[in-house]
């Protein structure tokens, strides 16, 4: 065994991410990570690269305990990892990026250039790239950004190489290419672990699993007669949250209607984000949106929001009125709130306490005479902090000390202070723990019932079927699927997603 | 709980105990210090610095700064001394428009209230980052105040404008009186109103107080005006205190203003800080300076003191940071 790690535990601030995980990485074996969005992937990920130094559990390498304190000892010992998020220095040239923080000096001190540059043009050949070394890494497609990375790893002799959703960013020519690599290093006897999304792709390459769920490991075994239905059905395989299906009306109100809506990207880029999308919202819908990561989801709420407003195409009509959104205050004005997809970067003023967060978006109404009345503004929050439930000490403690389900209902309730007609929600729960989460499907049902109407962006299926009473899909910026939830299925809907 | 709580209130007291020590440890020095001629000398020496730091402190919350509040300061008081001096004489319309005290008086704010109003716009429609902005008007505004001066003071001004800078009121000086009208309808901008709440916002997460809908380059355009309006009136006060406009009138006045919002424990990269901070801090500068001078030590060693404590200010409130 290369490595292994053994019960793993690692929380944050009260939220278990990792609960006793099991994983082993054998040499000369690629190890597939399953799971859905925040089954704890990439915190494990993190430990075992020595990113996060603080959990509970041990890690064995070669059979012999280690204990990282930066992510430059897990490197020492051989354990890189390359993330989604590719960590490399545009304005450098390949072979200044291979070798940041390792340079090679002269007798002098001095950088030799030639000699790195020799060694780049050693380990590119290795990755069957043929580039000069002194190109800028600015100017390298992302696939082969990529296979820098994985020189990276090559130039420290890693014996363990994690990859983190290697294929998202890249397409099918460039995706094998990397798995001719990734064989070329498996029989080097390398250690792989793979996460990734695409099932399709795991069964190409991957030799051995092990699933993850909701921070535990649920199996682990060979990839070998093991079919697609039955890691799904590992991955998913909890009991689903549900409510008791409002009836809608008879004649549904119209609430929001888009019609044609497009998002154009500057020429550089391929294609559009979003392709001519329309539907319609009800009063008191839940309409789920469903799709991999890079479908359009986000980048469709972002339209309607009037955060891009000069690349958009179509119409956009509330309550039959065409409006021209564009900016997040005009979009506010027209009733419409998004609770985004990044809590930490898009939503939470970390600094301000959780009144002035829920505060935030009324401010005028609570004010006398251009004044702030600290008791409407206490009244505000009180009402919401008892109506959602929201665990704070008192109104005045900092948001940032809130779990991640409390931090979301703030941010809700600090929509729900503007009287919105229409929510926008992506990926509601995200890095929430599972009661929390309960909590919210419950909430978001309430809010349906008192006739708002909601949009869900979802990459979890159980959630799409938890709350939504109709499901949109999207594939690529286009609308591939539009189901009620009486007629959808999670293979109707991921078939829709993959097309 | 309790424990974050005191913690917190250590922390706001954290500049007041060394102000507090501070003075203690020229009074034993020196026997002039503890007087109230020099206590009032000391804050009216002040008050230029304290009018310029609060509009700093406002533009530091957003994330922001102004180095160009110095020079918005010279050309301010020459317009204003000009102006009163001299009057306007617009040769082709055959006309001359003279001006009485307070029209000269509004006219040099208008000017700081334009151009802070060009650093806000440059800032939020232009995307120029506000270092770079402020620093082009650093340099526009001193080269406006030489041409409107041709190089040359503006001097004997006349006892009424005189009154501001050097002036006294119910027994206390009348700069003083405006810094602390200002200091005080700063505060209440900051902690009682939305405009100040959204500074708060805007400095400690732009983009998400964006998404809550608030209008995020107007509060900008706002309060990088206040910050010109305010360095203005520094400058009117400066040009009567000397009865005279000088071209190089606030050189360097902005890093004394930047060191008074540091020290005043307001974070450089926003969304944290406050009024009070800063005008602790611009106090903590002030008597440092004078017991600097009340001691003799020499105007070199002074300068070396003065970066010594910024710098100490900043680890505190650094290793703060960390243990949170």
């Amino acid at each position: 065994m290369t490595l292994s790690a053994r019960h793993i535990t690692k929380k944050f601030a009260g939220v278990t991410a990792l609960d006793g995980v099991c994983l082993d990485l054998q040499a000369g074996k690629v190890n597939a990570i399953i799971g859905e969005n925040g089954a704890g992937k990439s915190t494990l990920m993190k430990i075992l690269s020595g990113v996060y130094t603080d959990y509970e559990g041990s890690i064995l390498l070669h059979n012999r305990e280690v204990r990282f304190n930066h992510t430059k000892d897990a490197e020492q010992q051989g354990i890189v990892i390359i993330h989604q998020e590719l960590n490399l220095i545009p304005y450098l040239s390949i072979s200044e990026n291979i070798f940041l923080g390792k340079e090679i000096r002269n007798k002098w001190g001095l950088l030799d250039s030639q000699q790195m540059q020799r060694k780049t043009t050693e380990l590119l050949a290795k990755l069957r790239l043929s580039l000069d070394p002194t190109m800028l890494v600015k100017d390298l497609k992302v696939g082969q950004q990529q296979l820098i990375e994985i020189a990276k790893a090559l130039l420290v002799e890693a014996q363990v190489i994690i990859m983190d959703e290697p294929t998202s960013a890249i397409t099918g020519a460039e995706v094998a290419v990397l798995f001719e690599i990734i064989a070329d290093l498996k029989a080097e006897g390398k250690a792989i672990a793979y996460i990734s999304h695409k099932l399709d792709e795991l069964f190409q390459i991957a030799d051995t699993f092990t699933v993850l769920r909701d921070g535990k490991s649920i199996e682990s075994g060979s990839m070998q007669g093991i079919t697609k239905d039955q890691i799904v059905s590992k991955m998913v395989g909890r009991a689903l949250v549900t409510f008791p299906k409002k009836a809608l009306p008879e004649t549904p109100q119209v609430l929001l209607a888009v019609r044609n809506l497009g998002i154009h990207l500057p020429a550089a880029r391929a294609k559009d984000s979003v392709q001519n999308i329309s539907f319609n919202l009800h009063k008191g819908e839940v309409l789920g949106i469903f799709g991999l990561m890079g479908a359009g989801r986000t980048e469709m709420f972002e339209a309607l929001f009037g955060l891009a407003p000069r690349k958009i195409s179509g119409e956009v009509y509330i309550e039959g009125k065409r409006l021209h959104i564009h900016s997040p205050a005009d979009a506010v004005k027209a009733g419409l709130a998004l609770v985004s997809e990044d809590r930490k970067k898009d939503g939470i003023l970390p600094e301000l306490s959780v009144k002035q967060n829920i505060c935030i978006t009324t401010l005028p109404q609570l004010s006398q005479n251009g004044l702030l009345s600290s008791s409407k503004e206490e009244a505000l929050v009180q009402q919401y902090i008892q109506e959602l439930r929201i665990k704070t000490h008192s109104s005045a403690q900092l948001i940032k000390n809130l779990s991640g389900g409390n931090q979301q209902k703030a941010i809700i309730a600090k929509w729900l202070a503007t009287k919105p007609k229409i929510l926008l929600l992506d990926e509601p729960t995200r890095g929430i723990d599972i009661n929390a989460k309960t909590e919210i499907y419950k909430l978001i049902n309430q809010l349906a019932e008192q006739g708002l109407g909601i949009i869900m962006v979802s990459s979890e299926l159980p959630e799409i079927f938890a709350v939504s009473d109709r499901v949109l899909v999207l594939s690529d910026g286009r609308l591939t699927g539009d189901f009620p939830i009486s007629q959808a299925s999670e293979e109707s809907l991921l078939k829709a997603a993959i097309s | 709980m309790t424990i974050s709580l005191t913690k917190e209130k250590l922390y706001k007291l954290q500049s007041l105990i060394a102000l507090l020590v501070l003075c203690t440890a020229i009074s034993l020095l020196s026997d002039k210090f503890l007087t109230l001629a020099n206590g009032w000398n000391v804050l009216r020496q002040i008050s230029v610095n304290i009018c310029i730091s609060v509009g700093m402190t406002l533009i530091v919350l957003t994330a922001g700064i102004d180095l160009s509040v110095g020079s918005v300061l010279a050309l301010a008081g020459a317009v204003a001394a000009g102006l009163l001096k001299n009057g306007i004489a617009l040769e082709g319309l055959n006309l001359f428009v003279g001006f009485t005290l307070l029209g000269a008086l509004l006219a040099g704010l208008l000017v700081g209230g334009l151009l802070g109003w060009l650093n806000g716009w440059v800032v939020t429609q232009c995307k120029v980052p506000p270092f770079v902005a402020t620093l082009a008007m650093l340099t526009m505004a001193r080269g406006f105040t030489m041409l409107w001066t041709k190089g040359f003071p503006i001097s004997n001004l006349g006892a009424n404008f005189d009154y501001l800078g050097t002036g006294w009121l119910l027994g206390v000086p009348v700069p003083v009186w405006i810094s602390a009208w200002v200091v005080g309808i700063a505060w209440l901008l900051t902690s009682k109103t939305p405009l100040g709440r959204y500074i708060y916002a805007i400095g400690g997460n732009e983009s998400a107080a964006r998404l809550s809908g608030i209008n995020i380059h107007r509060a900008k355009r706002i309060v990088y005006t206040i910050g010109g309006v305010l360095a203005a009136l520094g400058g009117l006060m400066v040009t009567a205190r000397l009865d005279s406009a000088q071209p190089n009138a606030g050189t360097g006045y902005e890093l004394d203003a930047i060191a008074a919002v540091v020290i005043g424990g307001t974070s450089l990269s926003g969304g944290r800080g406050s009024i009070w901070g800063t005008v602790l801090g611009a106090i903590i500068i002030g008597v440092l300076n004078n017991g600097l001078v009340l001691l003799n030590v020499s105007p070199f060693w002074q300068q070396v003191v003065k970066g010594l404590v910024i710098l100490l200010a900043v680890m505190i409130d650094r290793m703060n940071a960390k243990n949170d």
